[in-house]
């Protein structure tokens, strides 16, 4: 924020209110006349449309939690309780379980947003991994709701996931004996679950506040990733993105409602609907499809320590992701190499992901194996050589010429 | 100790007084010192003695250490049939093993297994992974082990796998992981894919010649 704030009372009340606690002078400042490049297009709206998800999870939650049960023998019950018997209970619990697929949707584009525009370059590194953070903890939160309705795929996913500490050295049987409260998952599984299933999204809510707090000391990158030169490169927060954001969240949602009430089961698990059964495994298991890049880079390497150690990098190499971009152009739109070898690297995320909803065996291993060189390949060797050998092309001197050059052009 | 600072030559009682009191207050500081790590200290050791009940409380209860065992008939098992039991949460494998199962285990060369040590607890840590050391002599027809893959904790698909003994279109013996494709053979020992062990034999006595006890 730039500049003195513009806030100024202009009754007796607000004087008084705000001598004393100046949170109408911040609000205005950071959610109204916020300077933001004038620029931004609609992939910038991801972050908005993240906020109201995040909201949206946290009020169809805490209804549910009035109607549900943590206890193992009558987890699956209550949730079938709330499916048929609870007034609306169908709805909510289909806003919840398809929120959090939209919710995983959104920050997907919203980070490979960040990549494509290098937003997470200087000075905005500490706002990058801060959302690294935020993408960890939804992970574990998503993690474990899945697990609370105690159906089959849910107990074994639980079992699988959990068991991925048991690859520590030495402390890792101690380790998930810990986790599960026994030795096995069951019962005290099930309630320590639920306990950080509710506690987490407000973690989640408090490090969002970080996020934009980082966000707002360097303000939005843009299209351009060139900086903001003077106040004609940018527009006031309201109305002007609170609009544009609005829209985008509207169509968001009704994207959203469609599955909801159209088709709710779409990215769910039919074997999710049979209770647990702690003595049979889903002949096909696999975990909900947010993980699925991360599931094959996991079954690509036939050793136990080295698979989970490998599954944990490919998240954690995000955290280095500022430093292992050598090029000082931040806007992919500029970099003809690195523009090509993006797509590149997302359609590899996205065959992962195929890779991980198939069997283990056969051509899936190989194809998955491939993969998982590639992935860490972008990372570690690839973006970096990119950096250094790319021509980029020649940036506009602002974002003002970028515009105006754009609408000369198509007059 | 930590250096006086030089505050210039004494010059008169003024300047004098505030030396007096400089140096008083640097004498303390030294005492404070050791009053800030001597409280830190202690609030350091408060802490952690009061996080581990906080930790503790994740670890298995009174209620689920109360070990329970589990008496099993084998008499109602036949030939080339497995049940799957559940002992302490987990399912527990017994199969009645073929001849010809029991033979292709015997066949296969220690140095074609993965895990070489025998994973029973029946036996010692240093029993190497043979079939003999994976069984009790005398009832090598019986397989009893934890049907809990070694890998990431799913129940393996028995008679199924590259390591079962084929005879025909049907395949009897080994085991199939469906999660992760680790493949187990006829004594129950990791062969292939991502499981680092073979499946832990867990303890278990003969109570009479058709029934045992688990656990």
């Amino acid at each position: 924020m730039s500049g003195p704030s513009k806030y100024q009372p202009t009754t007796a009340l607000g004087k008084w209110f705000h001598e004393r606690l100046p949170i109408v002078a911040f609000a205005k400042d950071h959610a109204m006349d916020f300077p933001t490049p004038k620029n931004l297009n609609y992939w910038w709206t991801f972050g908005g449309i993240l906020a109201v998800m995040l909201v949206v999870q946290i009020i169809t939650g805490i209804v549910l939690v009035m109607h549900y049960t943590p206890e193992a023998t009558l987890a699956f019950s209550s949730v079938e309780h709330i499916m048929r018997d609870v007034n609306y209970g169908w709805m909510i619990r289909y806003m919840h379980f398809n929120g959090a697929s939209f919710f995983f949707i959104a920050v997907y584009i919203h980070m490979f947003r960040g990549m494509y525009y290098g937003s997470y370059k200087a000075p905005r590194e500490v706002l990058w991994m801060i959302g690294v953070i935020i993408y960890l903890i939804m992970m574990a939160t998503a993690f474990m709701g899945y697990v609370l309705p105690w159906g089959n795929m849910s107990f074994w996913g639980a079992k699988v996931i959990t068991n991925l500490f048991s690859a520590i050295p030495f402390v890792g049987t101690e380790i998930t004996t810990w986790l599960w409260g026994g030795y096995a998952v069951d019962n005290p599984t099930l309630n320590r679950f639920f306990s950080l299933h509710y506690l987490l999204p407000f973690v989640l809510a408090g490090v969002v506040i970080l996020h934009i707090w980082a966000l707002h000391v360097p303000g939005n990158n843009n299209p351009t990733g060139i900086e903001v030169k003077s106040e004609k490169d940018t527009v006031p927060f309201h109305p002007y993105y609170t609009m544009k954001d609005g829209f985008a969240i509207v169509v968001f949602l009704i994207v959203y409602a469609l599955f909801v009430f159209y088709g709710p089961n779409y990215m769910g698990e039919p074997v999710n609907y049979t209770p647990a059964n702690p003595l049979s495994t889903p002949a096909h298991i696999k975990p909900e499809w947010y993980y699925l890049p991360f599931y094959a880079i996991l079954r690509s390497i036939p050793n136990k320590l080295f698979g989970v150690l490998a599954m944990f990098s490919s998240i954690l190499i995000l955290l280095f992701l500022p430093w292992l971009d050598t090029s000082r152009v931040r806007s992919g739109k500029y970099r003809p190499v690195f523009k090509l070898e993006f797509w590149v690297f997302a359609a590899v995320c996205v065959a992962l992901g195929y890779i991980g909803s198939k069997p283990p065996d056969g051509a899936y291993v190989l194809w998955g194996q491939v993969l998982t060189v590639y992935y860490f390949a972008h990372f570690i060797i690839i973006l970096p050589l990119i950096g250094l050998l790319e021509q980029p092309k020649v940036l506009p001197n602002s974002i003002s010429d970028d515009v105006l050059a754009h609408s000369t052009a198509s007059k | 100790m930590s250096k006086r600072p030089d505050l210039g030559p004494k010059r008169g009682p003024i300047v004098m007084r505030v030396r007096d009191v400089a140096d008083a207050a640097h004498d303390t500081v030294n005492r404070r010192d050791f009053l800030m790590i001597a409280t830190g200290a202690v609030a350091g050791v408060g802490a952690v003695m009061t996080a581990w009940p906080f930790i503790h409380q994740m670890n298995p209860d009174a209620a689920v250490l109360a070990l329970a065992s589990m008496e099993v008939d084998l008499s109602s098992i036949a030939e080339g049939q497995e049940v799957i039991l559940k002992w302490r949460g987990n399912p527990v494998f017994v199969r009645h093993r073929t001849k010809a199962e029991i033979d292709a285990a015997k066949a296969v060369k220690m140095e074609d297994l993965k895990d070489p040590s025998a994973r029973n607890l029946n036996g010692k840590d240093s029993d190497a992974a043979t079939d003999e050391n994976r069984v009790v002599g005398g009832k090598e027809q019986f397989l009893v082990m934890m049907a809990v893959c070694t890998h990431l904790g799913c129940v393996p698909i028995g008679n199924s796998g590259e390591f079962a003994v084929v005879q025909g279109n049907t395949k009897s013996g080994g085991w199939f992981c469906p999660c992760h494709g680790s493949q187990y053979d006829t004594a129950g020992r990791i062969r292939k894919g991502p499981a680092p062990e073979n499946l832990p034999v867990p303890p278990y006595k003969y109570l009479s010649d058709t029934k045992i006890q688990i656990g």
